[in-house]
């Protein structure tokens, strides 16, 4: 009997806490985001307008992100019929969304980012410590162009 | 040294290359980030102590290709890619390697056709 109120109380605890928690990361990742719209981000290999970059660098940004208890026992009660996930969709929508923004603040002045990659996994999968949590590692070129070239910034404008 | 997930530099121009370069590192967490790791697993969100623990194994992978890279005297490390993966419970495996280059400067001469022979 205890048992089953315990079970309860965490998946309370899991579906107020965790919706509250990933309400106010949803916010915190629209407001970021808002200030990245401008920077361009493309997947391509071949940089546009190469002759006028004068340096390039690798960024990156990560995130680990964890599963809540509530969301746990919707997900397994859906794969008894199968279908989407969502709990677990919107999950992994954020960590993709948090690890870029996270790239992004990392080389905050650049004028372009390039060949974009991202990478998933799961760590401590399995065993006995049963943590679910997935991370997101994003990486790409970032590159800086002259005053030349069309995708430069005029010096001191912003700074 | 410059480093890039792309084949090529933009403006610069690729005379050497010197082979595959890697660096990895398999990193544990401790039981007090476990523990926290464990509570912040009821409510979700973001686990730090595991964020922080990936992002210095990765700065340690990346530091020991660009090692092995300096002593081959190369320059650049281009096409750098990155893995994850689990090999035991509470551990994590970081790769990443890359491809050591020397590079150069391109010289505004070289974009530049050579100009025609008189006799043509």
């Amino acid at each position: 009997m205890l048992q089953i109120y315990l079970g309860l109380a965490l998946l309370a605890l899991g579906l107020i806490v965790g919706t509250l928690l990933e309400r106010r990361h949803y916010r915190s990742i629209r407001k970021r985001e808002h200030a990245f719209v401008t920077l361009p981000t493309t997947s391509l290999k071949l940089a546009p307008d190469a002759e006028h970059v004068v340096r390039a660098e690798l960024a990156f940004g990560s995130v680990v992100i964890s599963v809540d208890y509530y969301k746990r026992f919707a997900a397994s009660l859906k794969k008894l019929f199968g279908g989407e996930i969502h709990s677990y969709s919107s999950l992994l929508d954020r960590a993709r969304r948090e690890s870029m923004l996270r790239m992004k603040e990392n080389c905050a002045d650049c004028d372009m980012l390039m060949n974009l990659r991202v990478e998933t996994s799961t760590i401590s999968n399995g065993g006995n410590s049963r943590i679910g949590s997935v991370e997101v590692l994003t990486y790409a070129t970032a590159l800086w162009y002259s005053n030349h070239s069309q995708y430069g910034r005029p010096v001191d404008l912003e700074r | 040294m410059i480093i890039t997930n792309t084949e090529t530099v933009p403006g610069k121009r690729l005379v050497e290359h010197y082979g595959l370069v890697q660096g990895s590192t398999i990193r544990a967490k401790n039981i007090g980030r476990d523990f926290m790791a464990g509570m912040k697993n009821l409510v979700g969100g973001e686990l730090k102590g595991y964020t922080e623990l990936l992002q210095e194994s990765r700065d340690e992978a990346l530091s020991r290709m660009v090692q092995q890279a300096q002593e081959l005297g190369a320059n650049a490390v281009v096409n750098v890619r990155f893995s994850t993966s689990s090999v035991a419970a509470g551990a994590a495996e970081i790769l990443c390697y890359g491809t050591a280059v020397c590079l150069e400067e391109d010289g505004s001469e070289s974009n530049t056709p050579p100009p025609i022979p008189e006799e043509y």
